[in-house]
């Protein structure tokens, strides 16, 4: 019993987080640079922060993943870390040679007050942004938020730091994918294509963080938005930002800016997701949706309807980030299982409304929390059990001391491949989690038959 | 990648030897914008205090240092698991602002009455240093209301580097010594340090002591005990491995208990029968039967896996590697592991060494090894390149840029998941090394074999 110290009783709690379902913002600011072509992110605070940012991403992706640090000392702490951003944007470009430059701050720099775009504007003064080159810096402390939020703020610098208009309304259309694998972010372009949408998708970590095995070490792999595109963004025809929280604040953000009108929609996981990103898609492009695209719609509505007898009522513990959660509760729901017990660590009272919404009918209890752990989530299942669970790696404590299947969904997945190239968004998508689910309920049926019940076709 | 270039100010950490004199900058923090591989001083009080599976670990700061150390170092416990737990005041804006010692006060005391620890550490995270909350006397006043030791770590991530860290671990676990009883302690009773019990070694280096007839008052920290650590100076001596995490606590119980610590190394054969013997030889005077149950252990503990090495020595006669460790002290070990082996070492370096260390590993290198201090990956892929290395020994952020180059790896930190220590650590280590270095993979690579 790994998790032997969680108790069946739960008494509430005010000053204390047990087995996070969330971590800080940097690290979403991180991945999210990361998906800007030739861009080195930056964490401006002490080097610890980075050294996590990049193991932890390293782990999930299998990847080499660099980044850079201002390596706070005492002196910083309390002198500001002014110095020392400019020295490490002079010695960034000169060494390293991005194309671009993604700051992002940390609980120490955003306590002690550094004013980044100042600390820009001298760089700028003193030469040390070679011509050509680019930088931009969201704030993410860590105390505010979680992960969820640093993402979102770096995809909205984006925005901030490059769209322009240039007076005319291009036919292409921008979507922001929100907090998706690299595999969901191909397949997302992929269906833009497929409708003969012209599209700018950013951040766009496909062929960042699933890149080949070349021989080669590349400091910047071949994928990424460019800032030419970026700065295109601004002349686009409309945005379709998938994930309310991770997109949100960036289609805004355009809208306001450049006014590039936007629909925020799920991300587009499961049935009914992916027709809202479809139909969004085609209207705002004014393309009609082809038969191949049909097709697979076609194919993922037959699974649903030949395997329905082993969806049906089953329960589901969910643990993840907002944007995941809401639209994997709608597709469970739809295709009739029970989710029952659905856990952020991200505090978002929008959260809790929308997830009551969309399990109005479901036929049980529904336990809902944002700004939870899996310390909770656990006590939830101990005592409700479920037949499956959704959620990161660190579910499979809970999967072990419970003797519960689980699929792994989410970030961080530390102990498994896929996420990078087989994605969980559109139809294509839904059929891969159709399918995981499945093998992991069918699987357990199988393992639990005693010989007598043990059936060959099912 | 033959083209780059070396931060200017980094030239005095790079050194080739045979080229110039020598004189390693090291021992300093990394520039600011550089790709360093290191991590922070709470980073280092965390790994080191962390395998103490009956005490409380609580996190106080934001969020985030505690999420991405949980439960990932791997050290095994043969009993309580509390250790696995994550613990976080989750510090949020208001308390930023206000101060989080009433957080910290309410969430230690809470804590303790849940899970009754034998002793809790509080590790105070950057902002915690900023923010001023006095965690000592918090933590003072929650020990004498719950009657267990309650330790605060000074591991502010901008205090220093990563060897800061371990040494604010070693002063929190200095509070601990000397407060347990060491009434029954027989005077041939050593204790383990710097051994952290990843994938079991502690369990394997402890059996060879109790084989020779001695005792293991306390491992430091590797399955570790609150109980065991408070009567480690009960101990006739310290076995200090891993030099950089444990020398400044073994330091301190020979000032303050007159305990001699010897330095050792459990990787290899050759170092790890030196360990024993040197551990031997101490008892030598009083305990004469302890040499000769190690030289019999020895005899067949080298007995017994010798004909394999030698097997996978043929094999790999002649390849290159290349090491990049934590501490320089490890990097010693794997050298003459590695010559054992018949590859060359033609690439050193460390994150934390210090001048002492790169003195000793450049007289252990060859003429022509690139030797570094808290390089960064593309100076890594360099040199591995230029140097034609088959292997590369390193931690987590090292292995996808070895894969990505075509180059074997071996994890050689928190990642391992065999046994690297003494004679059975040895054939693992060979066993994973072959693996790797001969891994059919390499055909299909577009560069052809290495």
């Amino acid at each position: 019993m790994l998790l032997r110290h969680t108790p069946k009783e739960i008494p509430e709690r005010k000053a204390l987080t047990v087995n996070p379902a969330k971590t800080c913002q940097p690290i979403g600011a991180m991945y999210a640079s990361l998906g800007i072509h030739g861009c080195l992110p930056h964490s401006h605070g002490s080097q610890g922060c980075y050294a996590y940012h990049r193991s932890t991403l390293t782990r999930h992706y299998k990847e080499p993943v660099l980044a850079a640090t201002s390596s706070f000392t005492e002196g910083a702490s309390v002198f500001g870390g002014q110095a020392n951003l400019l020295q490490a944007i002079n010695n960034i470009f000169t060494i390293y040679d991005p194309e671009v430059i993604a700051v992002h701050t940390t609980c120490l720099s955003e306590t002690i007050g550094d004013d980044i775009p100042q600390i820009f504007g001298k760089a700028e003064s003193e030469g040390k942004i070679p011509e050509g080159k680019y930088v931009l810096h969201a704030n993410t402390p860590s105390y505010v938020g979680s992960h969820v939020h640093g993402f979102a703020n770096m995809t909205k610098a984006m925005v901030d730091y490059f769209a322009t208009s240039n007076g005319h309304k291009e036919k292409c259309i921008n979507l922001i994918p929100g907090w998706v694998e690299p595999s969901d972010m191909k397949e997302i372009k992929r269906i833009a294509a497929e409708m003969g949408v012209k599209s700018i998708l950013f951040p766009d970590t496909e062929n960042v963080l699933n890149g080949p095995q070349t021989g080669k070490f590349n400091m910047y792999p071949k994928g990424g938005v460019t800032i030419d595109q970026l700065k295109k963004t601004g002349s686009s025809r409309g945005t379709i930002a998938l994930g309310r929280m991770t997109s949100g604040p960036a289609a805004k953000a355009l809208d306001a800016k450049c006014k590039v009108p936007c629909e925020i929609l799920d991300l587009p996981i499961g049935l009914k997701a992916t027709d809202r990103f479809v139909d969004a898609m085609r209207k705002m492009a004014g393309v009609t949706v082809p038969d191949s695209l049909n097709l697979e719609r076609g194919q993922m509505l037959d699974i649903i309807t030949d395997m329905q007898a082993y969806f049906y009522h089953k329960k589901v513990a969910l643990v993840g980030d907002p944007d995941q959660l809401e639209a994997l509760t709608e597709f469970l729901v739809d295709i009739d299982m029970m989710p029952i017990h659905i856990v952020t660590g991200t505090k978002n009272k929008a959260f809790e409304k929308r997830i009551k919404e969309l399990t109005a009918d479901v036929p049980h209890e529904v336990n809902v929390k944002s700004g939870g752990d899996m310390f909770l989530f656990h006590q939830w299942i101990k005592n409700e059990p479920v037949d499956l669970m959704i959620g990161n790696t660190y579910v499979k404590y809970i999967s072990k001391d419970e003797d519960i299947p689980f699929i792994r969904h989410g970030f961080p997945i530390l102990d498994r491949i896929g996420h990078s190239y087989f994605p969980t968004v559109g139809y294509k998508g839904g059929m891969r989690l159709l399918e995981k689910i499945l093998d992991a309920l069918m699987d357990r049926q199988d393992r639990d038959a005693t010989d007598i019940t043990m059936e060959l076709v099912m | 990648m033959s083209s780059i270039s070396i931060l200017e100010e980094r030239q005095a950490q790079i050194h080739t030897k045979g080229t110039a004199p020598f004189n390693m900058s090291c021992d300093k923090k990394s520039l600011a914008g550089s790709v360093s591989q290191r991590a922070c001083v709470f980073c280092g009080s965390r790994v080191v205090l962390y395998p103490i599976a009956d005490a409380l670990h609580l996190i106080h700061g934001p969020i985030g240092c505690a999420s991405y150390t949980w439960d990932i170092r791997g050290s095994l416990s043969s009993g309580p698991e509390l250790h696995r737990m994550s613990f976080s005041t989750d510090l949020q804006e208001r308390d930023i602002i206000f101060g989080g010692e009433k957080k910290l006060y309410a969430s230690l005391v809470s804590l303790i009455d849940k899970y009754s620890p034998k002793a809790a550490f509080v590790y105070a995270t950057c902002i915690v240093g900023l923010i001023g909350d006095d965690i000592d006397s918090i933590c003072r006043k929650v020990a004498k209301e719950k009657g267990i030791p309650v330790l605060p770590v000074h591991s502010e991530g901008f205090k220093g580097t990563k060897k800061d860290g371990y040494k604010a671990a070693c002063d929190a676990m200095a509070n601990l010594v000397g407060t347990g009883a060491i009434e029954g302690i027989r005077p041939t009773s050593i204790n383990i340090m710097g051994e952290f019990n990843i994938a079991g070694e502690a369990w394997t280096i402890r059996e060879y002591y109790e084989r020779m007839g001695l005792d293991v008052v306390s491992v430091f920290t590797g399955d570790g005990r609150v109980e065991n650590i408070k009567r480690s100076h009960g101990a006739a001596l310290n076995v200090v491995q891993c030099s950089g995490s444990m020398m400044h606590l073994a330091q301190h119980m020979k000032a303050k208990y007159g305990i001699p610590f010897k330095r050792v190394s459990y990787f290899g054969i050759e170092d790890m029968s030196k360990a024993l013997y040197d551990v031997a030889e101490f008892f030598q005077k009083d305990y004469p039967e302890v040499m000769e149950k190690t030289q019999t252990l020895v005899r067949e503990e080298v007995k017994a896996i010798y004909p394999i090495l030698k097997r996978y020595k043929e094999r790999l006669k002649g390849k290159k590697a290349a090491i990049y460790v934590g501490g320089a002290f490890k990097a010693f070990s794997m050298i003459k592991a590695l010559r054992s082996l018949g590859m060359d070492v033609v690439l050193a370096g460390s994150q934390t060494g210090t001048d002492e260390d790169y003195q000793v590993l450049r007289e252990m290198c060859d003429d022509g090894t690139v030797i570094v201090d808290d390089a960064n990956p593309l100076e890594l892929s360099k040199y591995s390149i230029e140097k034609g290395v088959s292997l590369f020994v390193g931690g987590v952020k090292e292995r996808p840029m070895a894969f990505k180059l075509g180059i074997g790896f071996c994890d050689h930190n928190h990642e391992r998941k065999l046994s690297l220590a003494g004679y059975s650590g040895m054939l693992n280590f060979a066993k994973e090394v072959y693996a790797s270095v001969t891994s059919p993979v390499w055909q299909f690579a577009p560069y052809g074999k290495r």
